[in-house]
């Protein structure tokens, strides 16, 4: 499957623009304190000054360069926001799956678990064990965000086990005598592609903003991350000094980020999902306004094309 | 051939499947509702021979080919391969039951994996039944040899395929090829051409005819197209509201139907002599008006609401199996003058 997908998923315009917009952060990531042309927090002479060859994104008001805060700061957006949506993603999994698939008593307790989950309030929460824990703040965001933010895709993904798993395919991967955990590893999940991966998104972006947003709230900002720069915008009155680039550069680093995350995000939709992939070019309408798709083989065939059916 | 003169591979006896109703309704009231789906259900098939089951929709075939194949738990009755009662859940066991009773789906546009090759679904069940060989070249030959068994031919065009890149009557046979991995006794075939085009259905049924001589296959084959059945089965069952109401061989059951409801059947057929009228003569619902309810099923005979023969007795007593001639039996008591025939054959 892998073999013949990955050609494919990057023909995809969409996925290729967010992976390559990924891309480009995570080479940030690995090379930001490298290239970052000063400390970021080396004070210097120039405080508030605009962009210039020395310093390109200006100077904040002990002089540091903004550039360079963004540049270390690229680095712990990246590795606490997806940190974070792995440990989720697999919690989703496991718990999803599991409570999906096995029958009765034990499927029904998993999912009362990931229900009162579901309502824990994720962004207060880590305010308020942030502010206990004074220090090294990342792996607090990311312990906590993947361990409170693994419901919602915890429970999308018990909803589509219960329907797969009464999927003929999966019957018949029954009768023909296939064991449970390769019923779940082989025949389930990997229909289950676009919900899991699209949950590990979305769970990245709601951590980045979170880490982002703790920061500009003035909690954790011992470490450099784009919330920081944006904080210190806010606690010295950047906007009424017009000092534009203390703020405008960090919020397109965010945007495009989320951006690219999006993309991906739409990439896999369209093309795990094959009715929005194929573009409606293999289908036909009857006269009668039924919607059909022609099927080639050595006699041909009209099938109807069903509801939510994956193929 | 009389059933009697072949031992049988597999047997039902008194098969019962009862579903417990939930959720919301009016009948939910009552502790304990349930859905009758099969309530009854003897049967034998025999090696070599194609036992037919018609019904019409709902009236609990599929739960008969599943309780056989025991993906579901029966609720009462015995299931026996070889002489032998089973009952296994799954695990080690039931790979052994199903090495020898496999399963066909009506569906061949949801049986099959759209994420997984032909290649992928055969192997897999060669493997899990031993039958892939050592080697890689052992494999393909194996693989080559059932994708031959059922005409898809070179195998190599085929291997490589996605279930969405194959029409329906080639996915059936994929899922034919698939069962046969197993090198099974019997094949439980739940309406396998139903789903497909009027004009491949017959090249269908004909391979599975093959398939039965040379393989010698028990084959039970369920539809509610009771001319393919005639033209198909050795012996018809014909099933209504989960219980078996008539049955035997099937061109004394399809030319001189004993019981009311298989009358009503054959005569919202236009054509049995012609397979290819097949969709025609699926059973119109309308026609032989509303199914009674597997919640509250009728008393007596679940046909009396309406059958044109109900006499008083068909309203409370539940009649019981008889001969109609050496070759055909019916669950009817207007042929209560002979003796009954015993329960457990067919
Ligand atoms: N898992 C289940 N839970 C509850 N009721 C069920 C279940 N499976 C089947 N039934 C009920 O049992 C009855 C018989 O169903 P079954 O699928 O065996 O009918 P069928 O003869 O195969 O019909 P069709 O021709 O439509 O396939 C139906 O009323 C159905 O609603
Ligand atoms: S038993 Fe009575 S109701 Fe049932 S089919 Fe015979 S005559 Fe009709
Ligand atoms: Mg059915």
């Amino acid at each position: 499957m892998a073999r013949l997908r990955r050609p494919k998923f990057l023909r995809n315009g969409k996925a290729t623009a967010g992976a390559l917009i990924l891309l480009f952060f995570f080479i940030l990531a690995v090379i930001g304190s490298w290239i970052a042309p000063y400390s970021p927090d080396a004070t210097g002479p120039d405080a508030v000054v605009g962009p210039s060859g020395a310093h390109w994104f200006g100077t904040d008001q002990l002089g540091r360069d903004i550039y360079s805060q963004l540049l270390v700061g690229t680095r712990g957006v990246i590795v606490v926001g997806f940190a974070a949506g792995v440990i989720a993603t697999v919690l989703s999994l496991v718990i999803g799956i599991a409570s999906g698939y096995l029958p009765g008593r034990g499927g029904e307790a998993l999912s009362v678990i990931s229900n009162v989950f579901l309502v824990l309030p994720a962004l207060p929460l880590l305010i308020i064990i942030t502010s206990a824990t004074p220090k090294d703040g990342g792996w607090i965001v990311i312990l906590t965000i993947g361990l409170t933010s693994w419901a919602w895709n915890a429970r999308l993904l018990r909803a589509q086990t219960l329907s797969l798993r009464r999927r003929d395919y999966v019957e018949a991967a029954r009768a023909t005598g296939e064991s449970t955990w390769r019923i779940i590893a082989f025949e389930i999940l990997p229909n289950l592609t676009a919900i899991i991966a699209s949950g590990f998104v979305g769970t990245v972006v709601f951590t980045i903003l979170s880490e982002i947003t703790l920061a500009f709230v003035g909690i954790n900002v011992s470490e450099w991350n784009w919330g920081t720069v944006l904080y210190w915008a806010q606690s010295q009155d950047a906007l009424a000094q017009n000092a534009w680039w203390w703020f405008v550069p960090a919020g397109m680093a965010i945007a495009l980020l989320g951006t690219g995350l999006a993309l991906l995000n739409f990439g896999i939709d369209e093309f795990v999902n094959p009715r929005l992939r194929s573009g409606g070019r293999a289908r036909v309408r009857t006269r009668a306004g039924r919607r059909l798709r022609m099927r080639v083989g050595f006699t041909p065939v009209l099938a109807t094309v069903e509801e939510g059916e994956a193929r | 051939m009389a059933p009697e003169q072949t031992t049988a591979v597999l047997e039902a006896e008194g098969l019962t499947k009862h579903f417990p109703v939930r959720g919301a309704g009016r009948d939910v009231l009552r502790r304990g509702a349930a859905v009758h789906a099969v309530d009854d259900v003897a049967l034998s098939l025999h090696r070599g021979r194609v036992t037919a089951l018609v019904g019409e929709s709902g009236s609990g075939k599929s739960t008969v080919a599943r309780l056989l194949a025991q993906l579901q738990t029966r609720t009462g009755g015995a299931v026996r391969l070889h002489g032998k009662d089973v009952t296994v859940h799954g695990g080690r066991r039931f790979r052994a039951y199903c090495r020898s009773v496999q399963l066909i789906f009506q569906d061949p546009f949801a049986s099959l994996n759209p994420v997984h090759t032909v290649r992928y679904h055969l192997t897999r069940a060669l493997r899990v039944h031993g039958h892939a060989g050592r080697t890689a070249r052992e494999l393909e030959e194996a693989l080559t040899d059932l994708l031959g068994r059922v005409r898809l031919t070179p195998a190599e065009q085929y291997l490589a395929k996605f279930p969405h890149e194959l029409s329906g009557g080639q996915r059936q046979r994929v899922a034919i090829a698939r069962a046969l991995a197993a090198r099974p006794e019997v094949l439980l075939a739940d309406e396998p051409v139903s789903m497909l085009d009027v004009s491949i259905r017959l090249g269908v049924l004909n391979l599975l005819r093959d398939l039965k001589e040379q393989l010698s296959l028990a084959v039970l084959y369920i539809t509610h197209d009771i001319a393919s059945a005639r033209y198909f089965a050795d012996e018809t069952l014909v099933m209504y509201a989960g219980r078996l109401v008539e049955g035997g061989e099937s061109e004394t059951v399809t030319q001189s139907p004993a019981h009311p409801y298989t009358r009503l059947l054959i005569d919202s057929a236009p054509d049995p002599e012609r397979i290819g009228s097949a969709q025609r003569a699926e059973l119109d619902e309308d026609d032989l008006g509303e199914p009674p309810s597997l919640v509250t099923p009728p008393a007596g005979c679940r046909f009396h609401p309406r059958c044109p023969h109900a006499m008083e007795r068909c309203t409370t007593e539940l009649p019981p199996r008889f001969e109609v001639s050496g070759k055909q039996w019916a669950a009817c008591w207007l042929y209560d003058n002979g003796s009954p025939a015993p329960a457990g054959e067919s």
